[in-house]
């Protein structure tokens, strides 16, 4: 039999239902790869302990018949959920010390399914990133290598702890957000699936808010139809959050049965630009082809205002986040820098420079600049009207088709000694096919599609209409199949 | 540079943050690339285009404004820097 971490969701909760193994000890082979791995600096905070006492307890549900839909299964979550009474601190140095007293809905909807928590992962500070760098707690490692290189490679961003604990078997799926690519870009570096949700299917009560009208939790796991298991713990309405959508909900696994026969799958012509690589782009249409043999028309469609996105992005992301970041003020919660004799004003200054980083000091600052009198118009309220622009790009474009076929990134994973990807704007631009569908609300997915020649893994996406999550599921369940993507990271 | 110097301090007061005085240089630079970045949406006509504020506008839930939960003071005031007799305390700022 395969090590209990390597199982997929569905055939370990038929295991566990037939009592082939136990709850704890499926937890244990999952911590055993946790010790293992520490050096991928994957987990911000581990609640091993806690995981324990929460196996047994789902040992003893199996027993009296209780177990819930995903009970005993070993989860890890972007250290940016609220958890009551464990330590969450969106990897900044300001809420370093922050206990949440409460829960969010997302944790509270898994947990009540009966899902094992192991920990809070690393991501870039307050999701601001795309390599999991900007972390106060230092970067999280991709355990995809070149082949026969040693040099340490991003995985990508901002939910990049989550990712590699489910590459790298440490958990059996995890929670990540999705602002403008978190989820999706991540997934894609390290060789998982990736899924973002539409824009208000699941609640964003007790996510610590970076850009609200884009931000969306979504899942990672090792395969399409896990990610259905887990996405589906995850959606649904809250009264808790005004934005959360009363849409009934769909039924992603009568979605999966379903083959591509009648189905319009677009091909947007402004996605073959952008420094596309070529391998990338081989891969794409290699997979085109695919989905045009398992019976779906394959149609040309046009995004015209796509290569926009990434300037409105960067207009109303920091906008929005410098609003949202003000909260952090030393008074309330987290981190307070304070000499005898300051003002409440100089506390403010002294408490946000100690405890922002760089990259989110600079992103609160455009936000600041962009939303100050006199270039509020010209900045903020310009970008908004673009964004009307992308949303009705996408209107038009499902007018005619049932869900679009793209790449998820313009390249694979890079080394964080990479001068020229490192360098703020470049890392910007490596959002440029993620950030359409979240200024558009859209579900979207990463699927791993192969490796390139280098031996790192390269994602697709599928990006259907709004609430049509089950059209992204459809497509990718079959793209699955024919990908036969069956590869894990050496030594792990 | 697109932005000054002056705009930059302007920017980070407004921020509530302090930019020492060695990295003045770099934050200009920085900032003045982004801002050529975004000032590319100049390049869209946008006359009689309405303006999105959430993709979600018409769908927006409303709720009586009631009690849900409380009388968790203590465990709200736990995450305090700085609590007295059940309040957050702050530099005076009234002499």
């Amino acid at each position: 039999m395969k090590a209990l971490n390597k199982l997929t969701i569905r055939e370990t909760l038929q295991a566990l239902k037939d009592k082939k193994f136990s709850s704890c000890e499926l937890l244990e082979s999952h911590i055993k790869a946790v010790e293992a791995n520490r050096d991928l600096n994957a987990f911000i905070t581990e609640t091993l302990d806690l995981a324990k006492e929460k196996a047994k307890e789902s040992d003893l549900k199996y027993l009296n018949g209780e177990a819930r839909a995903l009970e005993g299964i070993p989860v890890s979550v972007k250290d940016v959920f609220c958890t009551k009474d464990v330590r969450t601190t969106a990897a900044s140095k300001i809420l370093s010390n922050f206990t949440p007293p409460y829960e969010s809905t997302i944790t509270t909807n898994l947990f009540g399914k009966g899902v094992v928590m192991l920990g809070k992962t690393n991501l870039d500070e307050f999701a601001m990133g795309v390599t999991n760098h900007y972390s106060a707690f230092g970067p999280a490692i991709n355990p995809w290598k070149e082949t026969g290189s040693k040099e340490n490679l991003v995985p990508g961003g901002s939910s990049g702890g989550s990712a590699i604990t489910v590459a790298a078997h440490m958990s059996m799926g995890a929670l990540g957000t999705d602002t403008g690519g978190s989820v999706r870009q991540p997934a894609s570096f390290c060789g998982i699936v990736g899924f973002k949700p539409s824009y208000g299917r699941c609640s964003r009560y007790g996510i610590v808010a970076f850009a609200s009208s884009l931000d969306q939790a979504g899942v990672f796991a090792r395969s399409v139809d896990d990610a259905a298991l887990l996405s589906t713990a995850i959606m649904g309405y809250d009264n808790k959050d005004a934005t959360c959508s009363k849409e009934e909900l769909p039924n992603l696994e009568s979605a999966m049965d379903q083959g591509l026969k009648g189905m319009k799958i677009g091909i947007p012509k402004e996605y073959h630009g952008a420094g596309l690589d070529p391998e990338i782009e081989a891969l794409w249409a290699n997979a085109k082809e695919m989905l045009r043999k398992e019976g779906a028309e394959i149609v040309d469609v046009t995004l015209p205002h796509t290569k926009y996105g990434v300037a409105a992005y960067y207009v109303i992301a920091p906008a929005e986040a410098s609003s949202n970041l003000a909260r952090y003020d030393g008074v309330r919660y987290g981190l307070r820098e304070y000499k005898e004799g300051m003002s409440l004003d100089e506390m403010y200054e002294a408490t946000r420079t100690e405890g922002f980083g760089h990259e989110v000091e600079r992103r609160i600052m455009i936000g600041t600049y962009v939303l100050s009198s006199g270039f509020y118009d010209a900045y903020f309220s310009q970008a908004q009207r673009v964004r009307k622009l992308m949303v009705t790009d996408f209107k038009l474009a499902f007018d005619k088709v049932d869900a679009l076929l793209t790449p998820v990134t313009i390249n694979t994973a890079f080394a964080l000694t990479d001068k020229k990807q490192m360098d703020p704007i470049a890392l910007y631009l490596n959002d440029v096919f993620t950030i359409p569908a979240s200024m558009a609300g859209l579900p979207a997915m990463s699927i791993p599609a192969k490796l390139n020649g280098k031996g790192l893994p390269i994602g697709l996406q599928v990006i259907a209409n709004r609430f049509r999550e089950d059209n992204v599921f459809r497509v990718a369940k079959n793209l699955e199949r024919c990908l036969n993507f069956k590869v894990s990271p050496k030594g792990y | 540079m697109t932005i000054s110097k002056g705009t930059v301090l302007k920017t980070a007061k407004l921020a509530r943050l302090k930019i020492p005085e060695d990295k003045i240089d770099l934050y200009t630079k920085e900032i003045s690339n982004i801002v050529d970045l975004i000032d590319t949406l100049n390049e869209v006509d946008t006359k009689g285009v309405e303006t999105l504020v959430n993709v979600d506008e018409f769908s927006i839930t409303t709720q009586k404004d009631e009690i849900t939960a409380g009388n968790c003071a203590d465990k709200i005031l736990k995450n305090a820097p700085k609590e007295k007799l059940g309040y957050f305390v702050v530099p005076k700022v009234i002499e």
